[in-house]
């Protein structure tokens, strides 16, 4: 900012009177005794009362007719707040943290903190044979497919909600 | 007729199921929402029809308005909004405040207008006619600020700006009518300093 568009851009913030007290008073000095900044503080004080002045312009006669005669055939939509209600939002998210919280304990409650070992682990991992795991055996129990198809039913709910929000976000931007 | 009531006053009224009620707060904004979509639209028939556009749509959410702000200020959110839509759809460019288009378009409706300005202008058209100059950006800025009466808050609020933001770009608009009027008013602008 060079020094003449600093000037000006403190004599604006002077006339819309957000200065400090201390930066108030400077300029207030400035303005007595510096010929440049009185000259420029009048220059930009009529640009400012000019604009005050300026009128607003006005739409047709009929402007509030029309409006009336197309809100006649409206009806108010119902506040947002009442149709995004923050309970769901609570209850998916409470959902979550119950299933994890539920896996936690279940988890710590199947480990034997008296068995005394050599200090290894319980698992034997080198002897951890992976291709004879049965994932089938695992995933045909009832209650985890049950499990997976809530989860997937809440990430597209989820899902609906955010491209909802960027569909609204998109539009409230336009 | 106005009715002395405050605006929040009247929305209550409104969303009792007093339709009517609404055509006060038409009354008491229509300029100023006319104002502001006709510096940015720049076409009085379509600007009208925007500003109608912005009542019918502040009618429909007038639940959504929560008291949080003043009721100007959420409705010229929808100005802007309704505004920016509206261009988008015209597929005309919603220039940004640093494009050098701006000033080609606005130095092209001059030559234009300058050639019709026979009788000398008073100092309000003068004004007037130089906003109308500016940018979509510059002058709904500016207009915000000193007619619709929001200040920078209120500004950032409705723009979905910083604060700084709006205080920059304010202060560029000033410097940019003040260019214009020196440019294009030179001989009125010497009756006035």
């Amino acid at each position: 900012m060079n020094e003449q568009q600093n000037i000006e851009s403190r004599l604006w913030d002077y006339i819309d009177g957000r200065n400090s007290m201390a930066e108030k008073s400077t300029i207030e000095k400035l303005l007595e005794s510096n010929h440049e900044w009185k000259t420029k503080y009048h220059e930009l004080l009529e640009v400012h009362q000019l604009l005050k002045s300026s009128e607003l312009e006005q739409p047709s006669l009929r402007f509030t007719k029309n409006v009336m005669e197309e809100i006649s055939r409206l009806y108010i939509a119902p506040a947002t707040k009442t149709y995004i209600n923050k309970k769901i939002i609570w209850g998916i998210a409470s959902f979550f943290f119950i299933t994890i919280l539920g896996f936690l304990i279940y988890g710590f409650g199947q480990i034997d903190w008296n068995a005394k070992g050599d200090n290894t682990l319980p698992i034997n991992f080198n002897k951890l044979d992976l291709s004879k795991v049965d994932l089938s055996k695992i995933f045909n129990n009832n209650f985890v497919n049950v499990f997976m198809m809530v989860n997937v039913l809440l990430a597209l709910v989820l899902l609906d909600r955010f491209l909802a929000n960027r569909r609204k976000n998109f539009h409230k931007e336009a | 007729m106005s009715t002395g009531q405050t605006d929040n006053e009247i929305i209550s009224r409104v969303l009792q199921g007093e339709q009517n009620a609404y055509a006060e707060l038409v009354n008491r904004y229509q300029n100023y929402v006319f104002t502001l979509t006709l510096r940015m639209i720049k076409s009085r028939e379509d600007a009208e029809e925007v500003a109608q556009d912005v009542f019918i749509k502040a009618y429909r959410y007038l639940s959504d308005f929560r008291g949080e702000s003043k009721f100007s200020t959420w409705l010229y959110t929808i100005v802007n909004t309704t505004c920016i839509t509206f261009l988008r759809k015209k597929k005309l460019e919603v220039y940004s405040l640093d494009n050098e288009k701006v000033f080609e378009m606005a130095d092209s409706q001059d030559s234009g207008f300058r050639a019709n300005m026979v009788e000398q202008k008073s100092r309000v058209n003068m004004v007037n006619e130089a906003i109308a100059l500016l940018s979509p950006d510059d002058g709904e800025i500016i207009t915000l600020f000193y007619k619709a009466e929001q200040n920078l808050e209120e500004i950032s609020k409705i723009l979905g700006i910083e604060t700084n933001t709006v205080k920059v770009r304010l202060h560029r608009a000033r410097i940019r009518l003040k260019e214009k009027m020196e440019n294009h008013f030179s001989e009125e602008i010497k009756n006035i300093y």
